[in-house]
């Protein structure tokens, strides 16, 4: 079958010769990393800065009339750390994983993690992530207090919220098109114990699944669902809840956790081999799985923060089509019935996501692109196929009625358009871009497509 | 165990030098940036939650530093060195280094001859304080002829035939020459290159190193596939080299 090319001229990666670069969805284009110890040789004039690849959509891919990218992950040195206040300054390279591993035996933890323990320091930062925490800690961004940062004209910044606070805010979640981000300086967050206590607690619907996330965001500090979206009527939108907190020290196992063994799925399933049906059976299986209505007790940190992370490659399952996420916000306001109106525009489409992950977001952060806001978030991963288009064309148009916005990390299908109408930042942003960058020369695949930079 | 890295910013030796930091040795780390040092220096203490090791600039192209540069490095460890281990070396593509003989010659300086002169230093020092292993990493390269490795290919070939004389000639007397032979390894070095099959992440490849340099094993192929696949190579037929891009 002729695979065809998606808006933007991005194709499977499964079916470009190589140099090939894509994002974790495995759509992608030709091109290829420069990578160096050295991050500041190699940032010297490149168009655009990428870290592990994990953002879903374009937003690491350079844009069409370049073949090269800078990658940082050969830049992993933690330049300082002080164990009494948790401040460390990392060069942009490091994994939160590595941070994790070296940091937990210590007592501390990086103060927000996104679902993946393989995301860059730098890629947190120019994606503001946000985690499980996100009610009580805000996004990555909030505990950053300085970047050092290559800018369009070569030179090398130190930027914070005394110094040059527009570049501050506008690479916090600004998908890295300010500039290079080379070190960054943030705090750890000090915890008692490595060790997670986890309740988790089957919802029969998606209005309760709002109201007990938001009940729970009172007493917990973290807190996420899975939800059930193959099934439609009134189990539309049942799940499992998840509540986390630290162990306290008379809590925990007596040694810290190790590191959990991992499996590779060895070879692209064929795309036939993920459809509705086995979507519903999956869905129906994990839902079956909680089978008490609560569970508790005290539970590895891998296993609570990064369930996927056992299973490398798991985008080898969607097959060569690739596939794309679709994240949202919904603004606090009637969210459960928004929730549920989201739910019934996917599955109204026939849209069967494997994986659906909702979490209840606090405050919009510092970053002036960021992502998160007061309300209710929806993740759906959603396979390649001739109707996906049509399918994040509807569910934007939902959004923006709704008045929320999507999560530019997992972005790769959002008409310009479509962009502009979420976005009331977005001018500012620019503004803060052009400034610092006239000609626009840091752009990406991203940018291009959503914002109307040169290609 | 004291030991001194030379290379130790970038690379294997980066990789190298946080194992050897995580149980705790002595270290000193030695290269051409004095700024590099600094940065790797913090790193591996805030990794390891210890002091800094002490940073002491030496460049394999400048033969006339290295005394002073081993007088630092041997102070720094109270004069007793246990391993000597070099990473640094120069890496570039077959067909640069036809285009461009003033970096062909910089190369094999460097791989090789500077190289050789660095362990001669060292071995006598390592004899006079009563032995001691001198490490050094060679490549796959060197094992036998290949199109796309013809110089430096010939600059580690002649380095894995010193480092395996020397060892012959003085193991009995405590000091072991290992030869480390690295398969393709994803570095900044061959950042860029079409990667071959095994081709290894730095972390592996420094775990098997630093076992056999434990062991002061003579030679040692990393990862321990490259063995198989060069004597195979060393085995085919010249008409088949011929007609093989590999």
């Amino acid at each position: 079958m002729q695979e065809a090319p998606v808006l933007g001229g991005l194709r499977p990666v499964a079916s470009l010769s190589p140099p090939a670069l894509s994002g974790w969805g495995q759509l992608g284009v030709p091109g290829r990393e420069r990578l160096d110890e050295n991050l500041a040789r190699v940032t010297r004039g490149a168009v655009l800065t990428r870290g592990l690849g994990r953002s879903y959509g374009d937003s690491a891919l350079p844009p069409p009339s370049h073949r090269e990218v800078a990658g940082t992950r050969l830049a992993d040195r933690i330049l300082a750390f002080d164990p009494d206040t948790g401040w460390i300054r990392t060069e942009a390279g490091v994994s939160l994983g590595t941070l994790v591993w070296t940091f937990l035996p210590r007592g501390f933890f990086p103060p927000v993690t996104p679902g993946t323990q393989f995301v860059t320091v730098g890629g947190a930062v120019a994606s503001d992530v946000h985690g499980k925490n996100h009610h009580v800690a805000g996004c990555f961004g909030e505990h950053v207090a300085s970047l050092r940062i290559r800018v369009a004209d070569g030179r090398v910044v130190d930027c914070g919220p005394d110094r040059h606070p527009d570049l501050f805010y506008a690479t916090l979640g600004g998908m890295g098109l300010t500039g290079h981000i080379l070190e960054v300086t943030f705090r750890m967050a000090k915890i008692p114990s490595g060790w997670v206590f986890h309740e988790a607690e089957r919802i029969a619907d998606v209005e309760t699944f709002v109201a007990r996330l938001q009940e729970a965001a009172g007493t917990w500090p973290m807190t996420m669902g899975w939800v059930d979206c193959a099934t439609r009527g009134h189990g539309l939108g049942r799940g499992i809840l998840q509540r986390g907190r630290w162990c306290e020290p008379s809590e925990a196992p007596p040694v810290p956790p190790a590191p959990l063994p991992r499996r590779t799925v060895p070879v692209r399933l064929p795309n036939w081999a993920l459809n509705r049906w086995t979507t519903r059976i999956f869905n129906e299986l994990y839902y079956r799985k909680q089978i008490p209505r609560a569970t508790w007790g005290v539970l590895h940190p891998e296993r609570f923060f990064y369930p996927l992370d056992a299973l490398r490659k798991w985008y080898r399952l969607y097959g060569s089509r690739g596939f794309t996420q679709y994240q949202c916000v919904l603004p606090d306001r009637d969210a459960p019935e928004r929730a549920r109106q989201f739910l019934e525009v996917l599955t109204s489409r026939q849209g069967a996501s494997p994986l659906c992950v909702i979490k209840d977001c606090g405050p919009q952060g510092r970053g002036m692109l960021s992502f998160p806001m007061k309300g209710i978030s929806i993740a759906v991963d959603l396979w390649m196929d001739e109707r996906t288009q049509a399918l994040v064309d509807a569910l934007n148009e939902f959004v923006i009625d709704a008045g929320g916005r999507i999560y530019l990390t997992k972005d790769a299908l959002t008409r310009p358009e479509h962009f502009r109408a979420m976005e009331p930042r977005l001018s500012s942003f620019l503004a803060v871009r052009r400034a610092w960058d006239p000609t626009l020369s840091i752009r990406s695949h991203q940018s291009v497509r959503l914002f109307g930079d040169p290609p | 165990m004291n030991v001194v890295l030379l290379g130790a910013t970038r690379g294997i030796g980066r990789a190298l030098a946080r194992l050897y930091a995580a149980r705790n040795d002595r270290l000193v780390l030695m290269g051409r940036d004095q700024a590099a040092l600094a940065r790797s220096a913090a790193d591996l203490a805030t990794r390891t939650g210890g002091g800094a090791p002490a940073a002491v600039p030496c460049d394999l192209d400048d033969p006339a530093g290295f005394p002073e540069a081993l007088d630092r490095a041997f102070e720094a460890l109270d004069g007793r060195v246990d391993a000597f281990v070099v990473t640094a070396a120069l890496f570039d593509t077959q067909d640069h280094l036809e285009d461009d003989l003033a970096r062909a010659h910089a190369l094999l300086r460097v791989d090789f001859t500077n190289t050789v002169v660095l362990c001669e230093h060292v071995r006598r020092r390592m004899l006079a304080q009563g032995g001691g292993t001198i490490a050094v990493f060679s490549s796959v390269a060197g094992d036998a002829p290949r199109k796309p490795v013809a110089i430096y290919g010939a600059a580690k070939a002649g380095l894995s035939h010193y480092l395996s004389s020397m060892d012959l000639r003085y193991r009995e007397k405590g000091v072991r020459f290992v030869c480390v032979k690295p398969g393709f390894v994803r570095t900044g070095m061959t950042a860029g290159l079409p990667e071959p099959p095994f081709a290894a992440d730095p972390e592996p490849v420094a775990a098997r190193a630093l076992a056999a340099i434990d062991k002061g094993s003579p030679v040692v192929y990393a990862p321990s596939i490259w063995r198989l696949v060069m004597l195979v190579i060393r085995h085919l037929p010249r008409f088949v080299m011929y007609r093989l891009g590999f």
